[in-house]
């Protein structure tokens, strides 16, 4: 695919560096997030899934205010 | 410590409401476009007409339908993700007021003809002000709100909601660079080939970071709350919104693929349209898998029903989608009603399904009670079901069949239907039935509205909810060892940048190249900037919406070549500001059309397209044989292209009426010659004047004009 891009973009002052610094930070910005997700811990992840379930209102989450 | 505190109810009960309104409202408008589409009538005056009522049905159904349902589940979930309530009830008074006003103003100034011809962005130059302001509003409320947090982690949702709002304000400010000429008038800032390639990075990022991440970002929040279990895979979750908003951002060009785009940039939308296949089905499989071992209680809970087709929904345009940027299959399918069935799959599926199930979920949690009557929600979703096969169903038939026809060759190579309406008429019957399949939606949404109407009948609204939460301490998110990942997910100002950073690379690299390299879009000498007559017709060409229904770009096919022309090339657009491309062809293409037919031919045509074209479905256009043309601007007009570079002479802009006046006349005398007694200062003059132009500085001189009514 780069060939389509490099060709059109050789008029840029030493532009082929570009094509090549974003895929590095994709990539590596993927692959620590990849790593990240098979390490982090269970307790973490369980504490997030649960973030929308867990209660959210007092004792009194009956009584309607109008207030 | 536990702190108490109060949820506001009241702002998430004001965007439920505004949303259902909305909802009927853009709904409807696209129930009238879609019979004036097979009654040409019905088109009954110029405001009322398809080219100006399409464009409010898509900015109602998409920024007020839509919009205002992403307002009522963000304001509603992330005060409880945040055990917070927002950071400001002002805030969100002025977001509430000021969206609504914005809608209010596009539902005027649409009909009457204010638009900037930009699809999905049509609204005008002060509307697109008030939008980034409103938007900002909501920001500084959003991010106030996370700032002031007792719940430490950003939940999966909440990164969505960050990330479309900050890749909206980039994509609308983008887009929306023009340069006003009047309060209501502007051009666009970029031209042809750029400004195609910035509207449907716009176009297709606004489906992406309107239509789908918050909306995902809601699946994520009420699908597990309706369910009453975790989301099968919060680790799939990552995943899923990290490549979703880096894939995203690249797809654009699949718009505009065999277009007269640099095949670098099409390339690039294909190959990124397919990656795309893996998130979104990572996120719809982690949908659906949450309600796994729960499958029973789908069958009673209308909610979780709801919530089932839109994501199955979700699945199935977005396997479409990507399969559509394949260009042996976009080929056949674009420019035709196959991609109205895509996007509609996607609205009334993926946006509506969702949008109802979340009401139905939390208007009664909102007022204290239950819902009025499971039956009638039940009811709802198979209407509303049925509703989404019958429009969708006869349209992929339709777009499919009649690509077959534009294709289709004797076998001496000759077009099977040269004329275009032929092909029109075959599918006209399917165009009823999208017609019906809309009513039948439509009546499920009533449904709704009486359902609600009860439910809050017999509720009070709980405006204030109490609730309690362990205070967040101070310091707490600086001191905590923990990955980068975590320190990233506990910081929204650092999501927020790293976010704008990975759309934003996207987004550089695949506009600025157009714009930098000129062998992107090589210059044809011949190409010259239009007269001012022409430019005051384009500009009407603009008003009407004739976009809407006519593409201006003839793809490089022999079919197509052989119906309309020479294939488009990017060096014929450089002046067109906007461009007018289109994206649907309910008429033929127009590329070339610039001396096919004489002047008299258009001045029959547009007083009563049957006239010459019999059967045609387009709708006549009396008011331009009433309105004087507005001169007044002329010199406006002039300016304004001289200050974004379209090469006319300096002092043109002073004698640009006498031109105007010059070439006006020899229309009307031409005319005359056919025996049509026309005045040279209507509007229909100007826009005989630019459709004789457009697609012409390209042929020979001495063009061969048809008298024949195809």
């Amino acid at each position: 695919m780069l060939k389509f891009i490099k060709h059109h973009l050789d008029t840029i002052a030493g532009v082929g560096i570009y094509p090549l610094i974003s895929f590095i930070l994709f990539f590596g910005f993927f692959l620590a997030m990849l790593i990240w997700v098979r390490k982090v811990s269970r307790s973490h992840i369980d504490h997030m899934a649960a973030l929308p379930l867990a209660r959210e209102s007092s004792p009194n989450e009956t009584v309607h205010h109008a207030h | 410590m536990i702190e108490r505190f109060q949820y506001d109810n009241r702002i998430v009960k004001n965007f439920v409401f505004i949303t259902i309104l909305w909802g009927v409202v853009g709904m409807l408008v696209g129930l009238i476009a879609a019979l004036q589409l097979v009654i040409p009538e019905f088109n009954l005056a110029a405001w009322f007409s398809f080219g100006r009522l399409r464009p409010l049905h898509t900015n109602a159904v998409i920024f007020a339908f839509v919009g205002n349902g992403i307002f009522a589940g963000v304001y509603y979930s992330m005060q409880r993700l945040l055990k917070t309530r927002m950071f400001s009830d002002l805030l969100g008074n002025i977001h509430f007021w000021g969206w609504q006003s914005i809608i209010v103003a596009a539902a005027i100034t649409l009909p009457l003809g204010m638009t900037t011809g930009k699809e999905y962005a049509e609204l005008e130059w002060p509307i697109d002000i008030a939008i980034t302001l409103v938007w900002v509003v909501f920001g500084i409320n959003m991010f106030g709100t996370i700032l002031k947090r007792r719940e430490r982690h950003l939940y999966v949702a909440i990164w969505f909601y960050i990330a479309t709002w900050v890749t909206v304000a980039m994509l609308h400010i983008v887009n929306s660079i023009e340069l006003p000429i009047s309060m209501m008038k502007s051009y666009s800032w970029f031209a042809g080939v750029q400004d195609a390639l910035v509207q449907w990075w716009y176009g297709h990022n606004a489906v992406a970071f309107f239509l789908t991440t918050p909306y995902l970002g809601l699946m994520y929040y009420f699908l597990p709350k309706a369910a009453n279990r975790p989301v099968y895979s919060y680790k799939l979750s990552i995943i899923h919104f990290w490549s979703l908003i880096f894939l995203y951002i690249w797809a654009g060009p699949h718009h505009l693929l065999y277009s007269a785009l640099p095949e670098w940039a099409q390339s690039l939308g294909t190959v990124f349209s397919i990656m795309l296949i893996a998130p979104s089905w990572g996120g719809m499989l982690n949908g659906l898998l949450t309600l796994r071992g729960a499958w029973d209680r789908v069958r009673e809970d209308a909610v979780l029903k709801f919530f089932v087709v839109a994501v199955t929904c979700y699945g199935m345009a977005t396997l479409e989608g990507p399969l559509l940027s394949l260009k042996s299959i976009n080929a056949i399918a674009h420019f035709t009603d196959w991609i109205v069935a895509h996007v509609h799959i996607g609205g009334l599926g993926w946006n509506g399904f969702m949008a109802f199930g979340m009401i139905y979920w939390l208007v009664p949690r909102i007022y204290g009670t239950t819902l009025y009557s499971q039956k009638l929600a039940n009811a709802h979703f198979w209407v509303g079901t049925l509703g989404i096969i019958l429009y969708a169903v006869p349209l992929y038939f339709a777009g499919f069949f009649q690509a077959m026809m534009w294709k289709q060759f004797t076998p001496d190579g000759f077009l099977v239907y040269p004329n275009f309406l032929d092909t029109l008429l075959q599918i006209k019957t399917a165009y009823w039935l999208r017609a019906v399949g809309g009513s039948v939606y439509i009546i499920g949404v009533f449904i709704m509205v009486y359902n609600i109407w009860k439910t809050v009948a017999t509720g009070k609204l709980i405006a204030n909810e109490d609730a309690e939460a362990p205070a967040m301490e101070k310091g707490s998110l600086v001191t905590e060892s923990g990955h980068w990942h975590r320190w990233v997910e506990r910081r929204p100002i650092q999501m927020l940048i790293i976010s704008l950073i990975v759309v934003g690379i996207g987004g550089v690299l695949e506009i600025v190249p157009t714009f930098l390299v000129k062998s992107n879009v090589p210059t044809i000498s011949s190409v010259k900037p239009y007269t001012p007559l022409e430019l005051h017709g384009r500009d009407i060409y603009v008003r009407e919406g004739c976009y809407t229904c006519h593409s201006q770009m003839v793809r490089p096919f022999r079919s197509e070549t052989e119906r309309y022309g020479e294939y488009s090339k990017a060096g014929e657009f450089v002046y067109d500001h906007p461009f007018q491309w289109g994206s649907k062809r309910t008429g033929p293409d127009l590329l070339r059309v610039g001396g096919k037919y004489p002047n008299s031919w258009h001045y029959y045509h547009m007083w009563d397209p049957t006239s010459m074209s019999p059967g045609s479905l387009m709708p006549a256009y009396p008011h331009l044989f009433e309105d004087a043309l507005d001169t007044s601007i002329t010199a406006k007009k002039i300016d304004a292209m001289i200050t974004m570079g379209v090469p006319y002479a300096v002092d043109f802009p002073a004698n640009a009426n006498a031109d105007l006046t010059a070439q006006s006349q020899e229309i009307v005398a031409d005319l005359k010659k056919s025996g049509v007694e026309a005045l040279s200062d209507k509007e229909i003059i100007a826009v005989i004047a630019y459709l004789q132009r457009v697609g012409t500085d390209i042929k020979a001189k001495s063009p061969v004009v048809s008298t024949t009514a195809n």
